[in-house]
């Protein structure tokens, strides 16, 4: 993460008088225009983070529609959270997706990255190419991908079709079947590589080129030289987009409720969709904030292992 | 290659590997821009079959198995979803939300994001560190709460929800600025403050005007986000007129199951504004990414 500290001495920029016309401490003035101009944020902070998370462990402690009623139920909530097999549902969906989504695309992101980087021609053009599916998302992205797994007519069949039938096979029905529903909400994700691409890219950019012809005068090979030293120098950066990425992947809702709507049989029921249903389908709001905070604290978990694991493969050592 | 200096030997090995290595070399640049290729086909046929969907005769559309290139371009499909809903006003609609947010977010998070790289404060380096921390902090967690706060407000079926929150400095976007600010020479606040400039008029004259590159990266990045969102505005906009584009896109599909090509024309139209904005900014785009991946 980002070095906060500074090695500045403290040498007060601005200098007041206090009203008595006593010069006011130039660090006290500097302060107060400091607390000025980041109070958006401070309030920001207290209105709209802070203040609903508490909010939110007490509404989970009522049984309420926000309108017509409001009872208190205690800890009802958060036992039914353990208990109800549709939370269980969504949760196993969502670990699923995220598990397979995460590393995958992390994995195909450098790939590609990696492969842009060997002085290819065109190297932006292929770069948009890649980068392009990453920009477009929401709505319209499902609907596309909605049409292109249409199991009878659909792009995907029309290619695998001819590949599987004449070994007996049918093609998967994709979103409308419960096996491959998951799946397909899962192979389109990996089109959106390219975001985590870009980034690679970049990093790869910056490894000084000094370390590769140290390599090569060692007599490493390009296999060695992606390990030994690309690798290990892109940890910061993979670091950094894998905890991103776990976050992300875990809050997914729009193509599970354009593509399937959940289903078929719940088999793309995700947290996120779970919760927008019990709560701004369903009316049961005290509910939906109490499966609310029980996915934030799974995803806190993830977060927090994937932190404390930095210390065993991100190298830190700046060139 | 290197033009290192080689002992001898070195240079002797080299040689005799040579003509080996260079067979070696032309087979690997086959591979690689075999995979680059084919890998660019993969990502782009979506965008493909979207367009050549699109403008399908409604004959040809539905046929088994499928075929690539239409017999005849018909252009009509793209007049059908405004003949159908106000799209131009989902346009319009989505158009306000995402500007709205976008002037909010830069303004503000700017502002923020120059007070923590410049200025120092009590509890400063805490509150930064819980910038950042906010920044990994799943958004449901504040779904149902934030929706009380709005009821509360009377602003449901506004568009204030989804607005006014960003004008609160977001997390990632502070960070962003902060870090943009840092790389600013400090000589050009002793300069300004020796002009007798307090620290509004060092961030207004100095600082705002060399981050303009910055501004723009949040700017592009919340347009891009607003315009995608789907669940905000599924929960707190009411009425169809008032309908974003993402919105109106769902609901026409429910009105056109077979109607194929009018739903691939509202598709590319839908992400036609996102995809515009990249290839005039590219610059921007890659250098925020750049920015929050990589000194992250």
């Amino acid at each position: 993460m980002a070095s906060i500290s500074e090695s500045q001495t403290q040498r007060g920029l601005f200098s007041l008088f206090r009203r008595d016309g006593k010069p006011m401490k130039p660090s006290t003035r500097e302060a107060w225009y400091g607390y000025l101009l980041a109070s958006p944020w401070i309030i920001g902070f207290i209105v709209f983070t802070v203040g609903p998370m508490l909010a939110s462990l007490i509404i989970g402690m009522y049984r309420t529609d926000f309108l017509t009623e409001t009872t208190f139920v205690g800890f009802k909530w958060y036992q039914n959270v353990l208990r109800d097999s549709l939370v269980r549902k969504a949760l196993i969906n969502t670990a699923i997706f995220s598990f397979t989504v995460v590393p995958i695309n992390t994995a195909l992101a450098l790939l590609i990255a990696v492969m842009l980087n060997q002085g290819i021609r065109l190297q932006s053009f292929w770069r948009t190419v890649y980068y392009l599916p990453s920009v477009v998302s929401g709505v319209a992205v499902s609907l596309l991908w909605k049409w292109l797994y249409q199991p009878d007519i659909g792009l995907l069949n029309s290619i695998l079709g001819p590949i599987l039938r004449p070994y007996g096979i049918d093609p998967p029905r994709w979103i409308f079947s419960t096996e491959w529903a998951l799946p397909s909400l899962i192979i389109m994700a990996f089109w959106g590589a390219g975001g985590a691409m870009l980034i690679y890219l970049a990093g790869l950019r910056g490894i000084p080129t000094s370390l590769y012809e140290a390599a090569e005068i060692d007599g490493a090979s390009s296999f060695r030289r992606f390990f030994a030293v690309t690798l290990p120098l892109l940890t910061p950066t993979i670091f950094f987009n894998v905890v991103l990425n776990i976050i992300i992947s875990w809050q997914v809702f729009t193509q599970a409720l354009v593509m399937t709507r959940g289903g078929p049989n719940n088999a793309t029921l995700t947290m996120v969709l779970h919760i927008y249903n019990t709560g701004f389908q369903n009316f049961y709001f005290g509910y939906a904030s109490a499966q609310a905070w029980f996915l934030f604290v799974i995803v806190l978990i993830f977060v927090i292992l994937a932190l404390r694991s930095a210390s065993s493969w991100v190298h830190y050592e700046r060139v | 290659m290197a033009t290192t200096v080689q002992t001898g030997a070195a240079v002797q090995q080299q040689a005799e590997q040579y003509g080996n290595s260079r067979v070696t070399e032309l087979i690997y640049r086959v591979l690689l821009y075999g995979a680059v290729v084919m890998g660019g086909i993969v990502f782009a046929i979506p965008f493909y079959w979207m367009m050549r969907t699109s403008v399908m005769p409604t004959t040809q559309v539905y046929l088994f198995p499928p075929e690539w290139w239409p017999e005849r371009f018909e252009w009509h499909h793209f007049k059908t979803p405004f003949a159908v809903f106000p799209f131009a006003k989902f346009f319009l609609n989505s158009t306000f939300i995402a500007a709205g947010s976008a002037i909010g977010a830069a303004l503000s998070s700017s502002v923020v994001g120059f007070s923590f790289a410049r200025l120092r404060f009590p509890l400063r380096d805490i509150m930064f560190v819980v910038v950042l921390a906010t920044m990994i902090l799943p958004e449901h967690v504040r779904l149902v709460p934030t929706y009380l706060l709005f009821v509360q407000l009377d602003w449901i079926g506004t568009y204030r929800p989804l607005i006014i929150p960003n004008w609160f400095a977001p997390a990632f976007y502070v960070f962003l600025m902060r870090q943009f600010f840092m790389t600013i020479p400090r000589e050009l606040d002793d300069s300004a403050m020796i002009d007798g400039c307090n620290p509004i008029g060092l961030y207004w004259r100095i600082h705002m005007p060399l981050s303009l590159p910055a501004l723009g990266v949040v700017i592009i990045f919340m347009v891009t986000s607003q315009w995608n969102d789907f669940l905000y505005p599924l929960i707190y906009i009411q009425g169809v007129p008032n309908y974003t584009v993402a919105l109106g896109l769902r609901l026409f599909e429910g009105h056109m199951t077979n109607n194929m090509q009018a739903l691939m024309a509202a598709s590319i139209l839908g992400v036609l504004p996102t995809i515009i904005l990249f290839f005039f900014a590219q610059r921007y785009f890659v250098q925020g990414i750049v920015v929050s991946g990589v000194k992250g």
